[in-house]
């Protein structure tokens, strides 16, 4: 049996692990309902975003336009959005286990566009190749990084040197469920048009007429790409903050209450201990007496 | 009284503005627009601008940079890049950045990147005339 004191020390230290994961626990709450809160914010622009988009292409789905159909270079990229920081369960890996274990995705045909240093490292070792590593924007996402960033990824498609743009994100669908997924972006395919709910707050007579552009589709495709892919990314951004916080809050807590059994044994363990240590006294004190007399 | 439309103005960060207007001025990629109830459904690509807001006999101005906008009969939806208020809107930086602009436009070196250049000169200019 292990001594009083080594008892002792072992139930102090993970006492001070449980106030570190009680602490990050209560941070990571305060920032997910911030990240939730931002992500209301700002759904409006994405929904109406994405129904533009949708109408757009319905109508321009024949144009000719580069963004539209690939250029035929084998390259993809991907933009894989992670945490810079650990302690937050499998939130990292899930993301990095989404594109190792795809088998569409072969290692020498991607190109990682790095949002978040986790990525980098985990990607980094395993040999995939990091083409560019945005990791500092993701603490603190606003639109203009997304813009950046989407620039970039167009520029580099424009000059064939990638082929398609693929996203790797974690959707965060409620505070205990995160999805990772992995949305293909670039060339825009024509969705199926989601019928159904909103579309009947549209007028009747707006949907005889049908949606003019101005300019004309070809050039409104152009001007509208990047706007879309920049709000997809931000988007993107802003889901998995909220993601991550979830995700670690889930970590910390589990984390906390193994710590709470853990100390609850040691406790036991500890008092089990000190009672045999007076027990032997006793019988020794006892045993001398009784020699004596 | 001329007829009103809905109008909402969304930017990533939040609804910047959700009410109602009569006649609703901007600067598309065409050029100079102004929009009343009943319009034609047409989406437009915007160049950063005023956007003047009438409503009621008031005026509202607002810096709206880049984005598009979609027109249906009675309901008109900007979605902006960016979107600020006069009260806003530092001066003072806007006329720095537009100064910036400028002199990279001026210099034309090779690497300078003019796209870039003219779009931030654009968004100083409709900064500073909102606030004027």
């Amino acid at each position: 049996m292990a001594s009083m004191k080594d008892i002792k020390r072992r139930r102090n230290s993970i006492q001070s692990t449980q106030q570190i994961t009680k602490a990050m626990k209560l941070v990571s709450t305060v920032k997910l309902q911030k990240a939730r809160n931002r992500a209301e914010d700002s759904k409006a622009y994405f929904n109406c975003m994405y129904e533009t988009m949708t109408s757009l292409l319905a109508k321009a789905g024949a144009v000719n336009h580069p963004y539209v159909r690939s250029n035929g270079s084998q390259k993809k990229a991907i933009v894989v959005v992670t945490s810079n920081r650990g302690l937050a369960g499998g939130y990292n890996s899930n993301i990095v286990k989404l594109i190792t274990g795809n088998e569409e995705l072969k290692k020498e045909d991607l190109r990682i566009y790095a949002v978040g240093g986790k990525g980098v490292e985990l990607l980094g070792h395993r040999g995939y190749e990091i083409t560019a590593d945005y990791s500092d924007i993701i603490e603190e996402p606003c639109y203009g990084d997304a813009k950046t960033i989407a620039a970039r990824l167009l520029e580099d498609f424009e000059k064939g040197e990638i082929g398609e743009i693929y996203l790797a994100y974690t959707f965060f669908k409620n505070t205990v469920s995160h999805i990772p997924t992995l949305l293909k972006v670039l060339p825009v395919e024509e969705k199926e048009a989601e019928e159904g709910k909103e579309k009947d707050t549209v007028d009747a007579v707006d949907k005889i007429t049908p949606m003019n552009f101005e300019p004309k589709e070809e050039e409104a495709i152009g001007l509208l790409v990047p706007k879309y892919i920049s709000s997809i990314l931000y988007g993107a951004f802003i889901e998995a903050v909220a993601s991550e916080n979830g995700a670690r809050m889930q970590a910390m807590d589990s984390a906390t209450s193994n710590a709470e059994e853990m100390i609850d044994d040691l406790e036991l363990k500890y008092n089990r201990a000190r009672q045999g240590a007076i027990t032997q006294e006793l019988t020794e004190i006892i045993a001398g007496a009784e020699a004596i007399g | 009284m001329a007829d009103k439309f809905q109008l909402r103005i969304i930017s990533p960060d939040n609804v910047f503005l959700e009410g109602e207007g009569e006649f609703l001025e901007f600067v598309s990629v065409e050029g100079e627009m102004g929009v009343y109830a009943k319009h034609i459904p047409l989406t437009t690509i915007l160049e950063p601008c005023v956007m003047k807001i009438h409503d009621g006999g008031e005026v509202k101005k607002a810096a709206v940079l880049g984005g598009f906008v979609e027109i249906l009969k009675d309901k008109v939806t900007v979605l902006a890049e960016d979107a600020q208020w006069p009260g806003d809107i530092d001066v003072e930086r806007a006329q720095r950045a537009k100064k910036r602009a400028e002199d990279r436009l001026n210099a034309k070196q090779e690497e300078t990147d003019m796209v870039r250049a003219e779009a931030a000169l654009k968004r100083a200019v409709a900064r500073i005339n909102t606030v004027e």
